[in-house]
């Protein structure tokens, strides 16, 4: 298993990022709908734990941005909420690495939830709050998909590097 | 990252399969040099967050932007579509002769029907313009319509908003009404190139001016968030409103012509406690089961509005801004 040499390209990451902003319109069932786990916010952790010079904080916000634009909120409202977690994870990037999955899990819930509760605050403060509760479920389904994320990513990188 | 899992999961499998831990070392984050601090990343782009936010919310800086922006966007929004457009062109392409002759036959009828209507109208529009040269109001009902479709994407769950195939290069602005064969659907909150973004009359941040068709009471329909309700929180409890009354677009917010049908009044709530009565309606508009939507270019009433009348429909203009 060739894998100390620890590149991976630039258009993996493009690509990854591709997918989930499909999915992140992809239309649903509503009950799914609102239950939609943010794939790309997971994408811009994994991306930022594994490979962070590709995936700096410029990405993190890109991203983001690109999310504002297709669901149409105010622009760099998720750009905003990206970056911080993106801060978040370069910053304690060392020590999440090497988290056991649960650990890594629990982080990414506790990441998640601070991006949902900056852009439940920024909702509120461009004057349409959003207070049901049914706006968190996106928060617990993420980090359940957590796992799966770095199953398969990890699996991918591991192979075919 | 991660692999710390997996190879504890892998060693309980095979023990002696340990190699499996991953060190990315050579791209882990410079502990020295390389590269802005973190900290200045943060501050510098979390400022610019701001101030772009700032400037899409108040006023629309940023619509330019977002039209070129969004023309990026929106292949992705063709990829998305693809497999429905592509079902719906197999289920079209193969339904069978039976269906096709009903549909056939249920169109003719309704054409007829229309036709007939269409007749009357005629002379009714005539007769209209007659008695507005008369007023010396010869401001006509010249309109200009496009039918778009709606693009099938989720954008907030929470919120109701629809995309559609039409933008900027079709001439669509900020704030065009939009209707269906039923009725006021809602209007333009964002155009991009080929794209814009519908603000539903059920949102909870849209209002419409409305009056009752059958005296002219003016008031506001405003969304709820929930689908198919509307309420209208300012109709007092003396006025003359009730259950089956139609609700027309009165006009007054300067986005919507008046006189188009909105809602069907279904619940009439009186307590003599309150200066309010509650009141609810049900959008005519199909809008949980519309394919296409009509977009309009109405002439701009020319008369300046009061400034009371001003007042009325300030939430409308709220929810354009969004």
């Amino acid at each position: 298993m060739s894998v100390s040499d620890g590149r991976i390209s630039r258009l993996r990451v493009t690509a990854t990022v591709i997918v989930a902003l499909i999915l992140a319109v992809l239309p649903l069932p509503r009950w799914i709908d609102i239950a939609r786990p943010y794939l790309l916010l997971l994408l811009v952790i994994y991306w930022s734990l594994s490979a962070p010079r590709i995936a700096g904080l410029m990405f993190a916000w890109l991203c983001g941005l690109a999310i504002d634009l297709l669901k149409g909120t105010t622009l760099g409202q998720h750009a905003l909420a990206f970056l911080l977690v993106s801060y978040f994870t370069h910053k304690f990037q060392l020590r999440i690495r090497i988290f056991p999955l649960s650990q890594q899990t629990l982080t990414v819930l506790f990441l998640v939830f601070i991006y949902e509760a900056l852009v439940w605050y920024t909702d509120g403060v461009l004057g349409h709050p959003v207070t049901t509760w049914a706006r968190w479920i996106p928060v617990l389904s993420s980090a359940l998909l957590w796992p799966v994320v770095v199953g398969i990513l990890d699996t991918w990188n591991r192979r075919s590097r | 990252m991660s692999t710390v899992p997996h190879s504890s999961t892998w060693n309980n499998s095979h023990p002696s399969h340990t190699v499996v831990v991953v060190t990315l070392s050579s791209d882990s984050r410079p502990i020295i040099g390389r590269g802005p601090p973190l900290g200045a990343g943060l501050f510098f782009l979390g400022l610019v967050s701001v101030v772009v936010m700032v400037l899409d919310h108040r006023g629309g800086y940023l619509d330019t932007a977002r039209v070129w922006m969004s023309a990026a966007a929106n292949p992705i929004y063709v990829v998305v579509q693809t497999p429905y457009q592509f079902w719906s062109w197999l289920t079209g392409s193969f339904a069978d002769r039976s269906h096709l002759r009903t549909a056939n036959e249920k169109l003719t009828e309704e054409l007829r029907v229309a036709r007939t209507k269409l007749l009357r109208f005629d002379s009714l529009t005539e007769e209209n313009r007659r008695l507005r040269e008369i007023r010396e109001a010869s401001k006509g009902v010249s309109e200009r319509t496009l039918i778009a479709e709606i693009i099938n994407v989720s954008v907030q769950p929470f919120r109701h908003m629809v995309v559609i195939n039409k933008g900027v290069d079709d001439g669509v602005f900020r704030g065009q009404p939009v209707l269906d064969a039923f009725g006021v659907v809602g209007q333009v909150v964002q155009v991009g190139k080929s794209t814009a973004t519908l603000m539903l009359i059920t949102d909870a941040e849209h209002a419409v001016p409305v009056q009752v068709n059958r005296n002219g009471i003016r008031s506001i329909a405003v969304g709820t968030g929930e689908d198919a309700k509307l309420s209208l929180p300012y109709m007092t409890v003396e006025s003359d409103v009730k259950r089956g009354d139609l609700l027309v677009s009165s006009g007054l917010d300067q986005i919507f012509p008046a006189g188009y049908p909105v809602a069907t009044v279904t619940k009439v709530e009186r307590s003599a406690n309150d200066t309010f009565a509650l009141v609810e309606a049900r959008p005519l508009a199909q809008l949980d089961r519309d394919r296409e939507v009509l977009l309009l270019w109405a002439d701009k009433p020319q008369v300046p509005a009061p400034e009371d009348a001003v007042a009325a429909p300030k939430p409308a203009t709220e929810a354009v801004k969004q």
